[in-house]
Parts: C-alpha cells; sequence; structure tokens
C-alpha cells in the first residue's frame, strides 16, 4: 500500500519535471522569438507572435505545478505523514512552493518574462532532488512526530519561496539597471517592466512574507522548547534564521524609514536571500545540530 | 556629517546629548541591526561550549594554539561573549530610545484632531472636482463614520484621517522585542537546567546532588529545586525494521510530588514533557547499561551493578569502561556493549539492530594503576591504560563470565537507561507574548496604511488626498469615495 504510493510519487515527480522541461523550452522560444523581429521593421516587438507559445508554456508551468502537487501528496501518504521529513521533500516542496508563488503573482502581474527563470530554477531543484537527495520513503524519527511540523515547515517553505521571487526580481533589477545605464535596453529587455515596478515588487513580496516568516521562527521555537526543552539554542538552522530574519528586517527598515530604494535595496534583498539559501544549503548539508534531518 | 565638526566645542552634557542622539538614530540602529546579524555567524561555523563542548575539547586537543587564542575571543561563547552582548545591548538602547519618545508622541497624535483642510486641494494628489448638488458634505459625513475615519470638519470641508494603527503596530512590534529580551534575561536569572541518567528501575530524588550536570541562574537559589521524586518504571524504544531509525520513544514514570502520598503515573515523549510546577522533565537520549558482577581471586564481589555505555551508532553498539579500583593491582574494564551482535573483521563485532535481540558485551581486562589518584579529573566512559597492561579478552553472553588472572567477571544483563532534561524557564511565557505580539504589530504595521482625505463643498465640490510613504490604494480608495458622491454606484 506504503510503497505503491511511494512509485506513484515517484512517476508524477518524474512527470512534473517532463512538464516543466517543456513549460522552459516554450519560455525559451517565446523569449528567442521575440528577439528575432528585425530590427529595421520596427523599434517596439510584435507580442502576438510569441502569444501562443507563452500560453503554451503557462499551462505547463501550471500542469507541472498539479503534478508536483500529486507527487508531493503521494509521497506524503506512502510515508503516513506530512511529506518534509528529508531534504529530497524539501527541495520538492520548495519547488512546488516556488513555482505556485509564481503563478500566483502571475494572476496579479504580468510576469511572464520570469517564466524562464522560474521553470529552469524549478526544473533544476526537482533534479538536483531526483539525482542528488533521493532517500526512500520512510517515517518520521519521534522528534519530528509533533503537529507543529505541519505549521514551523509549511511556512518555512512559503516563506522561502516567496523570499526566493523576490530576489530572481530583485536580481533582474540589477541586471536592467545595469543595461540601462549602458544605454538602451536591447530588444529582449524591453518587454520586461520598468525599472520601479520590479523595485515595488520585489519589495512587496518581502512585506507580504516577513510576517509569515517571523511567525515560522517562532513557531520553531514553540516546538524545540517542546522537543528540546528549550525554545532557543543557538543551533546552527536556527542561529541561520536568526540572521535571514535580521537582514530582512534591515531591509525593511532601510526602505521604510530611511527611504532606499532601487540598487542598493536589490543588493540589501539579495544579501537577505542569499542567507536563506546558505542555511538551507550548508547547514542541511554540511552543518551539525539538532536540525539535520537530511538523510545526507 | 558635517557636524561633526562641532565635538570639541560641546560641553560634557551636550556630548552626551550628541551621543544619544546619533545611538538613537535610525541609521546607527540599522548597522547595529545588522551587525548583530553578522556577529551571530560564527557561533554558527565553531563549536560552541553550551552546544557542543566535546567538539570544544577536541579543537583544543588538535589545534590547541589556535584554539586558545579563538577563546581569548569567545568564539566558543559567540552569545555570551562580551562583544555580542554589547552589539545586542547597543541596539536594544538604541532602540529603545527610538520607540520610547515616538510612543508618546504618538499617543499625544492618536488623540489630536487631523490638520484643517489645506486651502489649495488642487495642489494635492488625486485632485477631482466637480459641480455641487448639495447633499455632498452629508453623504462624506456618513461615509467617513462608516470607515471609521478621524474627522475634522470646518465651514464646509472635512478633513478625515486613518490608519494610526501602522504605527500603533509598528511600536507594539518593537515594544515587544524588548518583551522577548526581558524574558530570556528573566530566565536566565531565574531559571535552572540540570540533566541525569537514570537507568530504567531506579529512582531519582529531585535534589542537586542527583544531577550529572545542573546549571541555573545568579538568582536561582538550591532551595528552588522543588522536591519531587520519580521512578523511571518503563522504557519501550520502536525501531524501523529496514532502517534502524528510532520510530518511538515511551517512557513511564511513578511521580511522587512533594507532600503527596499517591503515586501519579506519567508518560514522557520526545514531544511530550512531564510538566511538575514550574519545571518540566524532558526525555532527550537513552542507552544500555550493561550490569556486570566483578570478582577477586577469592570469589568475594568486588563490583557490582549496571555501568552507563555510550551509543555510538545509530545501532546502539555502545562503549564503556568498569573501573575496580579497589583490587590490588587495580583492575579496569573496556568494552563494548552490542544490542544484536554480529560478526565483523576488524573490530570483531558490529551491532545490527538497536534493539537488544543478541546481547553481547566485548571486553579487554586491564590491569595496573587506573591512575584515580593523579587530580586529573576522568571520563567515566574510558580508562587511562597509560601505566596498565591487557591481560585478557572476551566476548560474552548474558549470564556468562569469563576468568581471568586475579579474577572474574560475570555478564549478568543489561537494563536501559534515559537521559532525563530537568528545565525551569520562568521567561519563555514572557517571551512568548512578546513573539506573539510582534506578529501582530507586524500585520497591522504592514498591512494598513496611513492616509488622509479632504473633501470641501462650495459651488464646486473638490476632494483630494494624501498617503502617507506613498502607500498604494489611494486612488482606488478615492474613486469609490466620489463614486458614492455622485450617486454612482
Amino acid at each position: 500500500m506504503s510503497r505503491s504510493w511511494a512509485y506513484a510519487s515517484n512517476y508524477l515527480v518524474y512527470s512534473a519535471m517532463a512538464v516543466y522541461a517543456i513549460s522552459f523550452i516554450a519560455h525559451a522560444v517565446e523569449t528567442a522569438w521575440a528577439v528575432k523581429v528585425p530590427a529595421d521593421k520596427s523599434s517596439t516587438l510584435d507580442y502576438k507572435r510569441t502569444e501562443k507559445v507563452a500560453r503554451i508554456a503557462t499551462a505547463m508551468m501550471i500542469l507541472g505545478f498539479f503534478l508536483l502537487f500529486g507527487g508531493v501528496i503521494a509521497r506524503g501518504i506512502s510515508a503516513g505523514r506530512v511529506p518534509w521529513g528529508n531534504m529530497y521533500e524539501f527541495s520538492i516542496t520548495g519547488a512546488l512552493a516556488f513555482s505556485g508563488a509564481y503563478l500566483l503573482a502571475l494572476r496579479k502581474f504580468d510576469l511572464r518574462w520570469l517564466g524562464l527563470l522560474v521553470s529552469i530554477s524549478v526544473l533544476l531543484t526537482i533534479g538536483t532532488a531526483i539525482t542528488v537527495l533521493y532517500v526512500p520513503s520512510a517515517p518520521l524519527v519521534p522528534a519530528l512526530k509533533s503537529e507543529w511540523l505541519v505549521i514551523h515547515v509549511s511556512t518555512a517553505i512559503i516563506s522561502g519561496g516567496v523570499f526566493l521571487l523576490s530576489n530572481v526580481i530583485a536580481a533582474a533589477y540589477l541586471y536592467l539597471d545595469r543595461m540601462e545605464s549602458k544605454g538602451e535596453r536591447t530588444q529582449w529587455a524591453k518587454r520586461l517592466p520598468d525599472l520601479e515596478t520590479l523595485d515595488l515588487l520585489s519589495y512587496r513580496l518581502v512585506a507580504f512574507v516577513f510576517p509569515l516568516w517571523t511567525f515560522s521562527v517562532i513557531a520553531g521555537a514553540i516546538w524545540a522548547e517542546s522537543a528540546w526543552g528549550r525554545y532557543w539554542g543557538w543551533d546552527p538552522k536556527e542561529t541561520w534564521a536568526f540572521i535571514t530574519w535580521v537582514a530582512y528586517a534591515a531591509y525593511l527598515h532601510a526602505r521604510v524609514t530611511i527611504g532606499w530604494r532601487g540598487r542598493r535595496a536589490a543588493w540589501l534583498c539579495l544579501f537577505a536571500g542569499s542567507t536563506f539559501l546558505f542555511n538551507y544549503i550548508y547547514v542541511n548539508i554540511w552543518g551539525t545540530g539538532k536540525h539535520t534531518y537530511s538523510g545526507l | 556629517m558635517s557636524q561633526q565638526t562641532q565635538i570639541p566645542e560641546l560641553d560634557s552634557v551636550g556630548l552626551l546629548r550628541y551621543a544619544w542622539r546619533q545611538l538613537t538614530s535610525m541609521r546607527t540602529a540599522l548597522i547595529l541591526l545588522l551587525m548583530v546579524g553578522v556577529a551571530a555567524i560564527p557561533g554558527s561555523l565553531f563549536p560552541q561550549r553550551t552546544q557542543n563542548p566535546l567538539q570544544v575539547s577536541q579543537y583544543f586537543k588538535d589545534l590547541p594554539d589556535v584554539a586558545r587564542w579563538m577563546d581569548r575571543f569567545y568564539l566558543f561563547d559567540v552569545y555570551g561573549s562580551p562583544w555580542f552582548s554589547a552589539i545586542y545591548i547597543l541596539l536594544f538602547i538604541s532602540l529603545i530610545g527610538c520607540v520610547l519618545p515616538r510612543t508618546f508622541e504618538h499617543f499625544k497624535a492618536a488623540r489630536a484632531l487631523p490638520p484643517t483642510t489645506p486651502k489649495n486641494l488642487s495642489r494635492l494628489e488625486h485632485h477631482q472636482s466637480w459641480s455641487a448638488q448639495g447633499n455632498e458634505l452629508e453623504l462624506a459625513r456618513k461615509w467617513f463614520k462608516a470607515k471609521r475615519f478621524r474627522v475634522l470638519e470646518v465651514d464646509g470641508s472635512i478633513s478625515a484621517e486613518k490608519g494610526f494603527t501602522r504605527e500603533t503596530g509598528n511600536l507594539f512590534f518593537h515594544l515587544a522585542l524588548i518583551l522577548i529580551l526581558l524574558g530570556i534575561s528573566f530566565s536566565s536569572l531565574f531559571g535552572m537546567r540540570g540533566e541525569a541518567i537514570v537507568n530504567v528501575g531506579e529512582r531519582f530524588v529531585n535534589t542537586p546532588t542527583s544531577y550529572d550536570t545542573l546549571n541555573y541562574g545568579k538568582l536561582f537559589k538550591d532551595s528552588n529545586i522543588p522536591s519531587f521524586m520519580l521512578t523511571v518504571d518503563k522504557f519501550v524504544a520502536q525501531y524501523n525494521v529496514e532502517t534502524s531509525a528510532p520510530e518511538d520513544y515511551t517512557l513511564d514514570v511513578s511521580l511522587l510530588r512533594d507532600g503527596s502520598t499517591t503515586i501519579e503515573k506519567k508518560t514522557i515523549k520526545v514531544n511530550s514533557p512531564m510538566t511538575i510546577g514550574t519545571t518540566r522533565v524532558y526525555l532527550q537520549a537513552n542507552g544500555y547499561a550493561p550490569v556486570v558482577t566483578v570478582r577477586d581471586s577469592k570469589g568475594d564481589v568486588a563490583f557490582q551493578g549496571p555501568v552507563t555505555f555510550l551509543p555510538q551508532d545509530a545501532n546502539l553498539r555502545s562503549i564503556g569502561a568498569i573501573k575496580v579500583p579497589d583490587a590490588d593491582p587495580q583492575i579496569g574494564f573496556l568494552g563494548s556493549f552490542l544490542p544484536t551482535y554480529v560478526r565483523e573483521g576488524a573490530n570483531g563485532g558490529a551491532s545490527a539492530f538497536p534493539k537488544a535481540l543478541n546481547p553481547r558485551l566485548l571486553l579487554s581486562v586491564w590491569s595496573g594503576d587506573l591512575g584515580l589518584d593523579s587530580g586529573i579529573p576522568q571520563s567515566v566512559y574510558r580508562i587511562d591504560t597509560t601505566n596498565m597492561k591487557q591481560i585478557g579478552l572476551k566476548g560474552l553472553k548474558p549470564g556468562e563470565s569469563y576468568v581471568y588472572e586475579g579474577g572474574s567477571i560475570t555478564f549478568e544483563g543489561y537494563v536501559q537507561w534515559v537521559n532525563l532534561n530537568f528545565v525551569a524557564d520562568p521567561g519563555k511565557h514572557l517571551a512568548l507574548l512578546g513573539g506573539i505580539v510582534a506578529i501582530l504589530g507586524l500585520l497591522a504595521s504592514l498591512f494598513t496604511r496611513r492616509r488622509r482625505i479632504w473633501i470641501r463643498v462650495g459651488d464646486d465640490v473638490e476632494v483630494a488626498g494624501l498617503a502617507k510613504n506613498a502607500a498604494p490604494g489611494l486612488e482606488i480608495e478615492i474613486q469609490g469615495f466620489v463614486k458614492m458622491l455622485k450617486g454612482e454606484k
């Protein structure tokens, strides 16, 4: 029973990967095709030419999301618990949260220009998860058996997905800012939003998710109190969660109170996001402490 | 800053005031905030005494010179170090200096009326005007009231303001951080944390001497330790048959409180500690203690009882030492306890499963001087064999004995032990309250917008608005307001 769910999960994750690959190719074609408008004919791009393939790309992204969603759920059923017990599971859920955050944001803003980056990130994450991080489905060790696992880890994963999305946008800001300072944007970059929009979007994502991250850290502290006998112990993971919190708090202060915008704000945003990534990669794989459940 | 050249001219009060203003400035606060983040990094890269004393001593063994220098900079005690404390104390002083004046200001502002309507509304954002019908002021009054704006009405114009929750939330958030810090300080002054290894079947009496390690705050007194007694009745560990990974630990204890005569049966699990008054008891680790009897050459018992062994791997291969200092010459045993014994070439044996399915005790027997009188503290799990020689080597099943030159040892069986943590953390509720208030404050401050809307009705109706921090959404709100005034749906 549980084994067939585990197999089903693997098939779903593999299929999701294939579909994300199609989405990636479609995004790539869309981006490339838009460039190929002869410069002498018109200075603006012909969006209609790429509309169809852009739709395919987004549709595949949505399909991939649902397949991956199914894969994550099946993994949970096979193990008889929430699917966040090791790094393979964090990674596929993280990829799911990341593409979910993109699709949700897509409903409000035209972010399709980001699709190429999103699909390649998701592809790489799932790919690494399958090839390097995979461990067979198994029940949890006693310390993880708590309802706080659901609360703490789900909020941490969602926060991570949104932080990374905000980072990608901040990076796009810096890239385009450099391009503009040298002259005009190149043809393909003209369809990307203006700098002000990117700046604001990146900030809003952080402002939206910062309370959730705060909640996730506090939920972790409450759980640590009941599992380990202390709510805060400067475990490496806790320390880096704190550093990420402090970095984003500094970012919000810099923006709201001091009025940082643009380049400086984007760099600070990237710095804060990199502390989150460092925590995820370094502490899970090479770190010591009580948070090492990666199974690696 | 250019004013810095003025410093020498200031008297001491002026200098203090200048320093205070610098410390409480937003820029300083931001730098301190980032510094706290950066200062926390070394603690995650180097082992810390509070979490991993063994790794720290390993550092001192491997790189004594480097370690001594690192220790001078408190790199093994980062979070208790003077420099880390200095940064966060400065940060909190800066925070208090920033937040307190703002709280008073906000308190005043929240009770004050909004400023009167500006003369020239057309200069402001989102300005609109159209010819008046006559009832606009009435409608506007109702609308502002329904939306809970604070209003000031002066001859034909209304000035309305909303969104004070933003600053309220902001201040509550920062005050909550101070609350968390107070909670932490309270715990470190009045809290206590002790560890004890208790064998299954044995009793633990809660007195300072019963603990293997005991740390408590500066203002915690021995008499604050609540008196109770608990007996460890039963410990059950379940493991995954395929992976040997633990799946469940359940510990049954009998508790006898001070002044009570009834014994309470309690269960402790990893995620559900037992609470006795202000003390909580956590199940943190477990292992095996082989029970042995050592006899001298005459057959008299020289040592008898369980000896705590330390688990070394996932299958609970455990190591330990049995010391018999009363024998002449002194006798010591270095042992490995293998709960599920399987043959393995180099080590002679390994454990294949954490449960005691086929227990085996592998011993090497040493004779000579245990070095217990040298004054150097020794690990109870190891023997200093420098002045000893090995006189025997044997693997024993339960019930078997081994006779060596000068005596014998019998492997009677084993008991399980549990490592219990006893924690009193009186400030944690304060810290939790701080955490909850912080989140609520954060939500209020990030998701409310402070804005003003003005309306003046003469021959024409004029409407304009202003949002603090250029917060979005005002335009839509004003559009709705205007539609309502015009009677459109």
